[in-house]
């Protein structure tokens, strides 16, 4: 590297500036400044976030009056990039013909990508706002069905933007 | 010396330490809250009403923490160095007068604080604040770190180089009070101007040094903790990590206090003009002394609130600047300070 002659930093400031104290005040002025404006913080755990119908929070199954929407069919365990769906069909007496004996989704695994909801042809699986996922243990991170269904009335929101932009 | 006057100073002691070691918890509250002002948070608010309980359960925390001591570090000296630390910090503050003289018992006065007539007053803050960089570079050394060892020497390279420009911006106090008497300096004070109108450029190099001897950022190249985890007490724990914790917040409300006593008049409400004609008290009434008590740790903790304030405004310096601005610029413009005050001196006195 050639030695810099020009345009070094001691040509570039003025005198003042290359007495510091000055500009040091200036830097404090404007810190002083920011004390008094408010603040940006939400005291979480008093007021919490309420996501908009597009956020991705945990994935659900819709349940609806006569049980739940899905046939497993099993095209989201399929298409889960994280591995995390596992499906075991059993057949009903329904008109569908098909329901999952077990549905479980690992917690520790699922990368909230919405893809199981994309690929899903019922609209059975779905993105919910919750966002808060806490467990003890890695068993509990595995949530069954008794976690999983979640009655449509509360999944409205996120239905409507699907269908917006299905 | 009498039975009575040791029963005396050791009370004083007790008493101000416990005071100053709870004001130096409280410190690193109010860096967090006032951290948090600055960059438009809330700062510590869940323990206690405003977070006020949030030092005491840091240190009960601290208390519970395990003590880890490394394999390889050398375990006396490992514990030695937050005790030097500590202990130099409170040792400061016998030479602190917090207030004026109270009561007089025995043909000898006593104010809050513990040696305030020391006749080589200030030159004993010196010499402590000296000795402070043992604990720092013992700690660094002892730890067998890397990174404490690089923390302890920066530590001790940037005390020396700037120790010499604080000593030299004392001289310019000490030769117009002529007293090395901290209690002399501050009546001094009190009947004509505060120094710091008579020492500008004293006062900013005085306070630019205590940044640096405090090692408070922007000097807090020790510690920085990009560069050296933790510097010089990366590997501390527990309430050894505590106590040099809190050494170091003493000591920024020893230099913040001292500099309050040498350039803001100590315990002077007004400047220009003699308090006790002003209040209609008479000087050394106990009232008077009072009040003075109160001014003098409303400038202390003003300077404190700038200690912080500076912190959270400025970015670190780089080694070869800090070393450039002690020896190039402080150094030279301490000497020529020195030079200016003594014909002052000579020619106005």
């Amino acid at each position: 590297m050639a030695n810099i002659t020009s345009n070094t930093e001691s040509q570039r400031l003025t005198f003042w500036e290359r007495i510091y104290l000055p500009e040091i005040a200036k830097g404090l002025g404007l810190t002083f400044k920011q004390m008094f404006k408010p603040s940006f913080t939400r005291q979480y755990p008093e007021e919490r976030w309420i996501p908009e119908g597009s956020y991705r929070g945990r994935p659900v199954l819709v349940l609806e009056e006569d049980g739940e929407r899905c046939v497993a069919c099993g095209l989201c365990s399929r298409v889960c990039p994280a591995l995390a769906i596992e499906v075991r069909a059993a057949e009903t007496e329904q008109d569908k013909e098909r329901y999952p004996e077990k549905f479980e989704i690992n917690m520790l695994r699922c990368i909230y990508c919405g893809f199981c909801e994309e690929v899903c042809p019922e609209e059975a699986i779905v993105m919910s706002k919750d966002y808060e996922l806490v467990f003890s243990s890695q068993q509990d991170g595995i949530f069954g069905k008794d976690k999983l269904l979640v009655p449509v009335a509360q999944l409205q929101e996120r239905l409507e933007f699907l269908r917006q932009w299905r | 010396m009498s039975l009575i006057q040791l029963i005396i100073i050791v009370i004083q002691a007790t008493i101000l330490l416990t005071l100053m070691l709870v004001c130096a918890a409280y410190m690193v509250l109010a860096e967090r809250k006032i951290a948090a002002w600055i960059q438009n948070r809330v700062g510590p608010n869940r323990v206690g009403p405003w977070g006020l309980f949030q030092s005491f359960a840091d240190v009960i925390k601290l208390n519970l923490k395990e003590d880890i001591v490394p394999a390889a570090a050398d375990y006396k000296f490992h514990a030695l160095a937050p005790v030097i630390a500590i202990g130099v910090a409170i040792t400061v503050y016998a030479i602190i007068p917090f207030s004026g003289p109270l009561v007089e018992i025995d043909g000898i006065q006593y104010g809050l604080s513990m040696a305030p007539n020391m006749n080589i007053g200030i030159l004993a803050m010196l010499a402590m604040t000296s000795v402070g960089v043992y604990g720092i570079a013992l700690a660094g050394w002892s730890s067998n770190n890397k990174y404490s060892l690089m923390g302890g020497l920066r530590s001790a390279a940037q005390m020396i180089s700037y120790e010499l420009s604080m000593g030299l911006a004392i001289i310019g106090v000490v030769l117009i009070a002529g007293s090395l008497n901290l209690i002399e300096i501050i009546q001094a004070q009190t009947s004509g101007i505060w120094y710091i109108f008579l020492q500008p450029a004293g006062f900013i190099l005085f306070f630019i040094t205590a940044l640096a001897e405090t090692n408070r950022a922007p000097f807090d190249l020790p510690e920085a903790e990009p560069e050296l985890v933790g510097g010089y007490h990366t590997e501390y724990s527990g309430m050894k990590f505590g106590l040099l914790y809190l050494a170091e917040y003493a000591n920024i409300l020893a230099s913040s206090a001292i500099m309050a006593a040498l350039y803001l008049g100590g315990w002077d409400a007004i400047p220009f003009l003699d308090d006790s004609t002003i209040l209609g008290l008479a000087p050394n009434s106990i009232p008077l002394v009072l009040l003075g008590h109160v001014v003098f740790l409303t400038k202390a903790f003003a300077l404190v609130f700038v200690f912080i304030w500076v912190r959270w405004s400025l970015p670190r310096f780089r080694y070869d600047q800090l070393m450039n601005l002690g020896w190039k610029v402080l150094l030279p413009i301490s000497l020529i300070n020195v030079v200016l005050t003594g014909l002052g001196v000579l020619f106005f006195q």
